[in-house]
């Protein structure tokens, strides 16, 4: 499977599938809480299942500075 | 996993509550969320003119969206922080959302109106960006609150910028800042009532509503915010809430209820009276206010250096520019008498 990382800046990994999302985060070494995961316009649950030609994108939720 | 509402196949899981939800459920239960907290907090009352505070980031646009949704009259301020390409994508994001729902929008091109951005105002007065930055957009949001008649600036603080403020102010026992930490600062003489709608929903959940409502908003971080502070503690915070959910939700809810009214109390003796800055006319506790000394500071070295010229003095009033822009007067302002024929 393909995965956008977005946390914020771009980059792309290529892991094997299938996977339960909450798999993935473990093996890439994200925190669940910090991020949302989206299969193009759906997203995902940490249960759901990633087959391995899917495309899935790990965006940030996080911002800091002066707010 | 399955929506708590309806059963089909979920998008969202709220770990902290124990529930998840279908696309159509997560968001009613968001603007939910977001009506309650504004009602039990008496945030805005009814009638009142809002001014939303809008960066263009995912928090700002989702709270311009909901409040628009909840039927409250919100008009937008955006605050141009010449941070580069960062900055011109910001109030493109921002402009877009605007015109798309035919909402009005203020301006304040920090350049224009004081004649130097967040980065030269960092440089020449040797502080942190994110403090001189801060320190300007409270003071601007204020000012243009009071001066154009608005009775509540609502800002898109969400769970994790206060719980992540209030560890911050714990660690340090930063009890000025703590007994400030409240979702409704009140009014008071030429301070206008703030309020934080999305005090009580987390980044996660934010992003969430504002991916399934589509709604276009600046994803990319804010160059100055790189290695900030609160990024650590919010990172800490989110690994204690993946092991123990709702322990940033507890934290804060606890503090506020428990804690803050007491620190309150104990410290309303040494509360020190509000006056008007000399400069300015705007409340401090001092003779001139921070921004004020920051931004005079700041023109003092600019023009040391040549930047600004010798005879230019720093006028604290913002310009605004007005999308869609203001009609000055027009066929409602009556014509001024004319003098008597004599």
């Amino acid at each position: 499977m393909r995965v956008v990382l977005r946390t914020p800046e771009k980059e792309e990994r290529e892991l094997k599938g299938p996977k339960k999302v909450r798999e993935v985060l473990e093996e890439l070494g994200v925190v669940p809480e910090g991020v949302i995961v989206a299969r193009g316009d759906e997203l995902l649950t940490l249960d759901d299942e990633v087959a391995d030609g899917d495309t899935i994108e790990v965006i940030s939720a996080v911002s800091g500075g002066a707010r | 996993m399955r929506c708590a509402v309806c059963g089909r196949k979920a998008a969202v899981e709220v770990r902290r509550q124990g529930r998840a939800f279908c696309p159509e459920h997560y968001l009613e239960w968001f603007e939910h969320q977001v009506e309650r907290a504004i009602r039990r907090h008496r945030m805005i009352e009814k009638g009142e003119r809002v001014l939303v505070a809008v960066s263009g980031g995912k928090d700002s646009i989702a709270l311009w969206e909901v409040l628009r949704r909840l039927g409250f009259d919100a008009t937008g301020l955006h605050i141009q922080l010449g941070i580069d390409d960062y900055s011109r994508r910001a109030l493109e994001a921002t402009r877009r959302f605007a015109e798309e729902r035919k909402l009005p929008l203020i301006v304040v091109d920090l350049k224009e109106a004081y004649r130097l951005a967040i980065p030269e105002l960092a440089e020449l007065t040797r502080r942190r960006a994110c403090s001189v930055c801060g320190l300007t957009k409270r003071y601007v949001m204020n000012r243009v609150a009071v001066e154009e008649g608005f009775d509540v600036v609502a800002t898109g603080h969400n769970l994790d910028d206060e719980a992540s403020v209030l560890l911050g102010n714990v660690l340090h026992w930063q009890t000025d800042a703590l007994v400030r930490q409240g979702p409704v600062l009140p009014a008071k003489e030429k301070l206008a009532k703030r309020v934080k709608p999305l005090y009580l929903l987390t980044e996660r959940e934010i992003l969430a509503y504002t991916l399934l409502r589509q709604l276009p908003y600046q994803h990319e971080e804010c160059p100055f915010a790189l290695g900030a502070k609160s990024l650590l503690y919010k990172e800490a915070l989110n690994k204690l809430e993946t092991a123990m959910p709702g322990t940033k939700q507890t934290f804060l809810e606890q503090y506020l209820k428990k804690i803050e009214l007491v620190l309150q109390r104990g410290l309303s003796a040494e509360e020190v009276e509000l006056k008007a800055c000399e400069r300015c006319g705007y409340p401090t506790t001092g003779e001139v206010c921070a921004f004020c000394r920051t931004w005079d500071h700041a023109y003092r070295w600019a023009k040391r250096k040549g930047r600004i010229p010798g005879e230019v003095r720093f006028e604290a009033k913002p310009r605004l520019a007005f999308y869609p822009e203001k009609k000055e007067g027009g066929a409602a302002r009556p014509a001024p008498a004319e003098e008597p024929a004599g």
